[in-house]
């Protein structure tokens, strides 16, 4: 058996474990082992992308069980490439993280790597039930790292969000027993088939069911009415960390992707699709007021925020759209935008130090130290975010639009795409002249201590913002590999066969 | 048996839910606590009821499915009580600090007119 797919929940849990042990060892060594354990994921995320692009389906049975009876892990093309997407953000968290937060922070690498475990076992789990197990698993790191050194309005924050997380795992067992109690089975593949075959009497509390799942992953995801929680939680943690959370929104954009295709997709019988009727009208009125949102925001942080959450409306948008060619366009998508919500949440911090007096505030009262390098990077990432050309976000943006035109409401689609695309425009423009109008003081009047700016915390911004400029000059194979993931997603039943076909391995003293 | 069991769920989740509206942190984790209860209850019972059925395989008894209880759900279930437990005990620990440092156990401490 191939051992790969185990190897992105192993190897943090291992790191985290020894990192746990080595708590009041030197900075430099955590460092290291922090490095080798993210490097090491690096080696195997690509490793599995490769595979994944060959069309390869991993799958891994943990203890050696069937796959109906025991649990099973997959690496298909959109978990190999969600596992790459949470590997950049880890290392760039980590580089960043090293200009001495994580110093400050006695746990932060031993919580990061089981930030980034949880995170890489959702993706890969095949299992419905240990996609709860990992989500708490995430979400347990999530609120250590959140509450880190935390002051009243940090604290206030981590308390909304463990309270509303922790009401959405309750949702999540409920779903889960009433799905097992129904079908009873929590494998995703083992679901997938046997949940077309539902007698009608039970066709009303499966569809709850599902829909119970996707208000729970609508948490996660911040969609509509679940996610006045996000900007100011996301505002108040950490940059690395706000950096690291960037994809934890996505986890709930991939679970609704992975269980409503593969489980209550299109071959579901009477459950088909239950999703999409909610997830259009949702994500498009979440894209929407998150660009209201985004407009009113008085700091660059919760600006960001409000960004994030816009994503993920948009993501939903193109999921309720459905068919292969929006499922693909949002999936690179998915990657930019990422990419540069977390490149962003590092540069609001960056510009939080840079100005002694009004911090990351959008008010003209204070100029900024750095002007050109700051505002330099900040145009690059706002372009890439408003969608302008040439950069990735025009590219996905184009794509996205070209997709939604086949809807029948395209004409509506296009007007709120592009109206919350418009805001987004003006609110980013509205916070640079804000923050880089002003020119820099003449020699130095103030008494604040000049923040310099540091190799580490400048490289993983410059990275996240070559990568975008990179996922635009190749956007013509990230494409095509998001295009064959939306093609492989909507055809389940290679994914079913493969799970359930799989075959223990044999060994040799059990053979006589 | 079903509706006596359906009904004190339902009957927690109420309570439940009334203490998790209210504005202090402390009706609030009380709130979720017994949330974590009816749901796992409910998990546990997902199964199907049953008496005097044992989930293990028990010397002497047919060995079929009718003489057995789930073994699943209880495995779920026991999962799902560590997790909401640990869960539980980390949000005291925040709530607690969050009073000391913001001086308030309301929820959105910073309006002072609820003190």
């Amino acid at each position: 058996m191939n051992h790969l797919p185990v190897l992105p929940v192993l190897i943090p849990l291992i790191a985290g474990a020894l990192l746990l042990m080595l708590h009041d060892t030197g900075v430099r060594i955590r460092r290291r082992l922090s490095a080798i354990a993210v490097l090491a994921m690096a080696v195997v995320a690509i490793l599995l992308v490769g595979l994944a692009d060959q069309g390869a389906l991993l799958v891994y049975q943990l203890g050696n069980w069937p796959s109906s009876v025991g649990i099973v892990l997959v690496v298909d093309r959109l978990a190999a490439l969600m596992l790459l997407l949470t590997v950049a953000l880890g290392a760039v968290a980590l580089a960043y993280a090293a200009n001495g937060l994580d110093d400050r922070q006695p746990h932060f690498h031993a919580l990061l790597m089981f930030q980034v475990m949880g995170i890489s076992g959702a993706f890969v789990t095949g299992d419905l039930f240990n996609l709860f197990v990992f989500f708490e698993v995430l979400l347990i790191a999530s609120y250590g790292l959140l509450v880190h050194a935390a002051d009243g309005e940090r604290l206030r924050r981590a308390t909304h969000y463990m309270v509303i997380n922790l009401t959405g795992s309750s949702l999540f067992l409920v779903a889960i027993g009433l799905i097992f109690g129904l079908v009873g089975t929590l494998n995703m593949a083992d679901l997938a088939r046997k949940v077309a075959a539902q007698p009608a009497e039970n066709v009303a509390l499966l569809r709850a069911a599902a829909l119970l799942l996707m208000v729970v992953f609508a948490i996660k995801g911040a969609l509509l009415p679940l996610w006045f929680w996000l900007p100011r939680t996301y505002a108040a943690a950490t940059p690395a960390v706000a950096a690291l959370f960037a994809i934890m929104t996505k986890v709930g954009v991939y679970a609704v992707y992975r269980v409503h295709t593969l489980v209550f997709g299109p071959e579901a019988g009477a459950v088909a699709d239950v999703a999409q009727p909610w997830l259009l009208p949702l994500g498009l009125a979440t894209l929407a007021i998150a660009a209201l949102g985004a407009l009113a925001a008085n700091t660059l942080r919760t600006l960001i925020g409000h960004l994030v959450v816009a994503s993920a409306g948009m993501l939903f948008t193109a999921f309720g759209v459905g068919g292969q060619a929006a499922l693909g366009a949002a999936l690179y998508y998915l990657v930019h935008s990422t990419l540069v919500a977390a490149a962003l949440f590092l540069l609001a911090d960056l510009v939080l130090r840079h100005r002694p007096a009004a911090g990351d505030c959008l008010k003209t009262d204070d100029a900024i130290r750095r002007r050109d390098a700051l505002a330099f990077a900040f145009i690059v990432a706002a372009i890439s975010m408003a969608a302008l050309p040439p950069l990735s976000g025009f590219v996905a943006k184009v794509a996205l639009l070209d997709a939604l035109s086949a809807h029948p409401a395209g004409a509506w689609l296009w007007t709120v795409v592009l109206a919350s695309g418009l805001l987004v425009i003006v609110a980013l423009a509205r916070a640079g002249s804000h923050l880089f109008w002003r020119p820099p003081p003449r020699g130095l009047t103030g008494t604040a201590p000049v923040a310099t700016l540091r190799l580490v915390e400048a490289a993983p911004l410059a990275a996240l913002l070559t990568a975008s400029i990179a996922l635009s000059v190749m956007a013509d194979p990230v494409l095509r590999y998001a295009e064959a993931t939306a093609t492989q997603l909507l055809a389940p039943q290679r994914y079913i066969q493969a799970v359930l076909g799989q075959r223990p391995v044999e060994r040799p003293e059990a053979t006589p | 048996m079903e509706l006596l069991a359906a009904s004190a769920i339902g009957v927690l989740v109420a309570c439940a839910v009334w203490l998790m509206l209210r504005a202090r942190t402390f009706d609030v984790i009380l709130g979720l606590t017994l949330l974590s209860y009816a749901v796992n209850a409910m998990l546990f019972m997902m199964g199907g009821l049953a008496l005097g059925k044992p989930p293990l395989i028990r010397q002497g008894l047919s060995p079929t499915l009718a003489s057995y209880a789930d073994p699943v759900p209880q495995a779920l279930v026991l999962t799902a009580i560590v997790i909401s437990f640990a869960m539980t005990a980390l949000l005291v620990v925040v709530a607690l600090r969050s009073r000391e440092a913001n001086d308030s156990d309301h929820v959105d401490a910073d309006d002072g007119d609820d003190r």
